[in-house]
């Protein structure tokens, strides 16, 4: 069974998830992890779903598409067998001023260290930009990161913490 | 710190229960019986104190389970059992407990946390907790009313477990849609 990568983007209404579910719905398809959110007021969606070719979901997303407000794209993707290795998870906030570079210069540091990123969100309110973003770390790397952060927080005249986000099981 | 609860435990261990527990098979959502709330109960039925000494039993052979309630292992019924006893985040301990009917009376000074559960073991989310308790139950066997002063991770457990009784997860209550996540750690 094929499994696709979804994304649809557009100016934000009411009802484009409904509207893209039930298209996908209509066709069989099961949708399994998706994100959607709206982003400077434009509505986007990330999902993955198995069940139609490409080809079938893509003519069937046509019509959303035809007034120019929403842009979808369809790939099939190849499913993901492997198992990252177990890291210790963690979560990297960095706010300051806008500037050029943040997000690339922040997490290459992570990068370097192995560290690998799960899921990222970034928001500019004036000038102040955020990033949040949950990082999976190897073993007892988080001090040495936390270190390396810091001289390039300080470069980019950002604030940051690294906090652990070990949930706590009932 | 720890307040004395107006009328505690007064000794309880499981041993008073006089049977032993037997372990059970622990339930994963999406199982109906993890989303509908769960009757009271008699606490002096002979069968909601094996249930009380088969949780007790089932949470210890389980790793890292500070708390297991009746649903989990395929009961509804409002039972539980918690013991957060050298839990690093604990601060208030009353050690293995079992309580039946038991609800939340007060509640304050709210906090969020990531929560786990074995009963939704591929998923963790971040979810808001009191962390001043009181909550008022009976102990299975004898029935004896109970009122437990608590806080930090002991209540947390409590409101976790409180929940499951009444057929909710910590699903019910994650902080936003994108307050759900992979689990990456198991225990």
């Amino acid at each position: 069974m094929s499994e696709l990568a979804i994304t649809v983007i557009g100016r934000d209404r009411p009802g484009i998830v409904a509207d893209v579910a039930e298209v996908l719905a209509r066709l069989g398809a099961n949708l399994t992890d998706s994100t959607m959110t709206r982003l400077r007021g434009h509505f986007a969606m990330t999902l993955i779903c198995v069940g139609p070719t490409a080809v079938e979901v893509e003519a069937a997303l046509t019509p959303l598409a035809a007034d120019g407000q929403l842009l979808a794209t369809v790939r099939a993707v190849t499913p993901d067998g492997t198992t990252a290795p177990a890291g210790e998870p963690y979560v990297l906030a960095v706010h300051g001023a806008d500037r050029m570079g943040i997000v690339a210069a922040m997490t290459r540091v992570v990068a370097e260290s192995g560290g690998n990123v799960t899921d990222l969100s970034t928001r500019l309110a004036g000038s102040l930009y955020v990033v949040v973003a949950e990082v999976d770390l190897p073993l007892g790397s988080a001090d040495d990161l936390t270190g390396r952060l810091s001289g390039v927080a300080a470069g980019l005249g950002v604030g940051f913490s690294l906090r652990p986000a070990d949930p706590d099981l009932l | 710190m720890s307040e004395e609860p107006y009328a505690g435990l007064g000794g309880w261990t499981p041993a008073a229960l006089g049977v032993p527990g037997e372990v059970r098979r622990v339930v994963c959502a999406p199982e109906p019986v993890l989303s509908r709330p769960g009757p009271e109960v008699d606490p002096t039925a002979e069968e909601t104190v094996r249930l009380a000494a088969d949780l007790v039993a089932t949470m210890r052979v389980s790793p890292g389970c500070v708390g297991l309630a009746a649903p989990q292992v395929g009961v509804g019924a409002q039972v539980f059992a918690v013991d957060v006893t050298g839990h690093p985040k604990a601060v208030t301990v009353h050690g293995t407990f079992v309580l039946c009917n038991a609800r939340v009376v007060e509640a304050s000074r709210w906090k969020p946390g990531r929560e786990g559960c074995m009963s939704v073991p591929d998923l963790t989310g971040d979810v808001k907790r009191a962390s001043r308790l009181v909550v008022e139950g009976v102990l299975p066997g004898s029935g004896a009313p109970v009122r437990l002063v608590t806080d930090g991770f002991e209540a947390r457990a409590l409101q976790h477990e409180i929940d499951h009784c009444a057929g909710l997860l910590f699903l019910d209550r994650v902080a936003g849609a994108h307050a759900v996540y992979q689990r990456k750690v198991y225990l």
